[in-house]
């Protein structure tokens, strides 16, 4: 692996982690939404990283995945902002809030409409 | 243990191999359909989707089962490049669950959605979509390929727990959103990893690569892609998202989504440690990892299930302790006994499906019947809905294990494998899991049979009545899952003949 792929290399790595940081102690959904999508990028960023080959040309297949990644994130993206508008309308709330174990139980109970 | 198969051993004729592109497009092009407005499209959409999948499978098994498994290279492309199909026993039984379950909630849900107006407009095409994407990800051979249906069945399946409108599902659905996409993504972290490393993306090429492949990133891309199946298929402890989601959905929707979504994550599981990494290569103790984690869902699933109070969450909490049985056949793999637990995995598979879909639609019937799936409302239920409950019974007995069900026989043939290859602690756990599973069914019937307080019960007059073909559709499983222990032997056979680590010897 060449110094610049290993920058690459460095920098994906820290994008994820910025991004995975983020997931955990963020309640906001929008917030958790973004850091995901962070994360995605330093994968993307990896992948391309991986693919580019010391020498001769780089490997098609990786670009090919990431392209269909993009794809795939931005509508999982859109429908996650759908489901957050649909959830500030009927909630008024910005976050899923609670402890998620135990939610399930005692959500049941309040939800009875 | 045998090495997986390695080279291509025969493409079918062409008749087999359009079969199975059929069964992945015709859903599809039924999806289009069903989005275009007006009821004819939807209805000729979802018929011609949905209703000529058991017909195409009947020749794709049968070519299964004379000629062995098969790969299909798309577009010509051979393997290290192109994507390629692949068909062998289980992904033919997955395709045949995919059919039978689909095929019959379908038809439950056609009187909740009506094809064409209201919901149905939206419900359809999201419902057929998801069709599609399970049968594609039960074919497909090639990473990639698989992390693109597993983001299409969890963008399809989220969609259709949303639809129910309530805040309780919206909220279950943006939790296992964002969770899916977190496991989405190590799972594509992973594949990144492995295809560096053994540069093939094709999941039974990928074991060639693994012997000139830096270990470490072996190890780490393994770890992630399994991390990522095991919170997609709500494992323990990474079912958190599962009871709520599951429980909130509209009901042919939960019965899908326990019976056939999560089994998924749990398939892919089976072919990256059973296919990929044969059980050589594979460190025994990523499988008693698994088996551990299986164990610990079965137990606790099976408490959790005892102690809720509402129908649709006591068996969403079941599957999640039902699921436990699939992953405690791994450390199994290289014993003797391996084919008898392999049979009795699949089969658990199958009489799970059959009879936790059996139930959902039961409860979904109950719950509209009497406006409420409250344990404590249940009461009489054997003189308000005695079919529904009928059902739900019928189903319980193969959750539990008792004869003749399909139950029974899968928990006995992991007795046996687990008698057989010395396995003390997988047996205790068994066992255990079987006498909560007894618990929890018994609790829900002893509630509908209850009579106390004739005051507290709601009146007569609030009872609404259900169409009979939605009774029937629940009954029809429920008798599916207890006929799974009756004509089991060319089943197991079936089986049997696509146990791996076999079949790559002739």
């Amino acid at each position: 692996m060449n110094p610049t792929a290993v920058i690459y290399v460095l920098t994906a790595a820290a994008i994820f982690g910025i991004g995975l940081y983020g997931l955990l102690v963020s309640r906001q959904i929008l917030r958790q939404l973004l850091t995901i999508n962070l994360m995605g990028g330093g994968i993307f960023l990896l992948l391309i990283t991986l693919g580019g080959g010391a020498e001769g040309p780089p490997d098609p297949v990786p670009q090919a995945m990431v392209l269909t990644g993009i794809v795939i994130a931005v509508s999982a993206t859109a429908f996650a902002l759908a489901l957050l508008l649909r959830w500030q309308e009927l909630s008024g709330s910005s976050e899923v809030d609670g402890d998620a174990v135990t939610d399930a139980v005692t959500d049941a109970l309040d939800d009875d409409e | 243990m045998a090495t997986p198969l390695q080279t291509p051993l025969q493409t079918h004729s062409t008749m087999t191999s359009e079969a199975l592109v059929a069964v992945i497009f015709l859903p599809l092009l039924g999806a289009c359909a069903a989005v275009m407005p007006g009821r004819f499209p939807a209805r000729l959409g979802i018929v011609a989707g949905l209703l000529p999948l058991p017909g195409l499978l009947v020749a794709v098994t049968l070519a299964v089962w004379h000629d062995g498994p098969a790969w299909l290279e798309l577009g010509g492309w051979a393997a290290p490049l192109g994507i390629r199909l692949f068909v062998d026993p289980l992904a033919v039984l997955m395709l045949w669950m995919v059919a039978i379950i689909g095929g019959i909630a379908a038809a439950h849900a056609w009187f909740d959605f009506p094809p064409g107006t209201g919901t149905g407009q939206k419900f359809w095409p999201l419902w057929l979509l998801l069709i599609s994407a399970m049968n594609a990800l039960f074919l497909s051979a090639d990473l990639f390929n698989l992390y693109v249906c597993l983001e299409l069945v969890t963008l399809t399946a989220i969609p259709l727990i949303a639809l129910a409108g309530s805040k309780t599902a919206i909220r279950a659905s943006m939790r296992y959103l964002l969770l899916a996409l977190l496991a989405s993504l190590l799972y594509l972290l992973g594949v990144a990893l492995l295809y560096n490393a053994t540069g093939t993306l094709d999941l039974y090429l990928v074991s060639d690569g693994l012997g000139a492949a830096p270990p470490m990133v072996v190890t780490t891309a393994l770890a992630l892609i399994s991390l990522g199946l095991l919170l997609k298929g709500a494992v323990f402890p990474l079912h958190i998202w599962l009871p709520q989601a599951h429980a909130s959905a509209p009901g042919p929707v939960s019965a899908v989504l326990s019976a056939l979504v999560v089994k998924t994550a749990i398939y892919l599981l089976y072919r990256l440690w059973l296919w990929s990494v044969p059980a050589t290569v594979a460190a025994e103790g990523a499988l008693t990892l698994l088996a551990v984690l299986g164990a610990g869902a079965l137990l606790y699933g099976g408490v959790l299930a005892l102690l809720q109070e509402r129908l649709k969450l006591v068996i969403a909490y079941s599957t999640v302790a039902q699921l436990g049985y699939l992953l405690l056949i791994l450390p199994m793999a290289s014993s003797s006994a391996w084919p008898i637990a392999w049979q009795g995995g699949t089969y658990q598979l199958l009489s799970h499906g059959l009879a936790k879909a059996a139930m959902f639609l039961a409860a979904a019937n109950i719950l509209h019947g009497l406006g409420s799936d409250r344990l404590s409302d249940l009461q009489r239920l054997d003189q308000r809905q005695p079919l529904s409950l009928f059902a739900l019974a019928m189903a319980g007995v193969s959750i539990m294990g008792l004869p003749p069900s399909g139950g029974f026989l899968a928990k006995w043939l992991l007795l046996e494998a687990t008698w057989r290859s010395g396995q003390w602690w997988l047996l205790a756990v068994l066992v255990a899991g079987s006498l909560l599973a007894a618990a929890y069914v018994f609790r829900i019937l002893a509630a509908t049979l209850r009579r106390d307080d004739p005051t507290e019960a709601r009146p007569a007059a609030e009872t609404r009545s259900i169409p009979a073909a939605q009774t029937a559709c629940a009954l029809l499983l429920a008798l599916l899952a207890l006929a799974a222990g009756f004509a089991a032997a060319p089943l197991l056979e079936f089986i049997e003949a696509g146990t791996p680590g076999t079949w790559s010897s002739p």
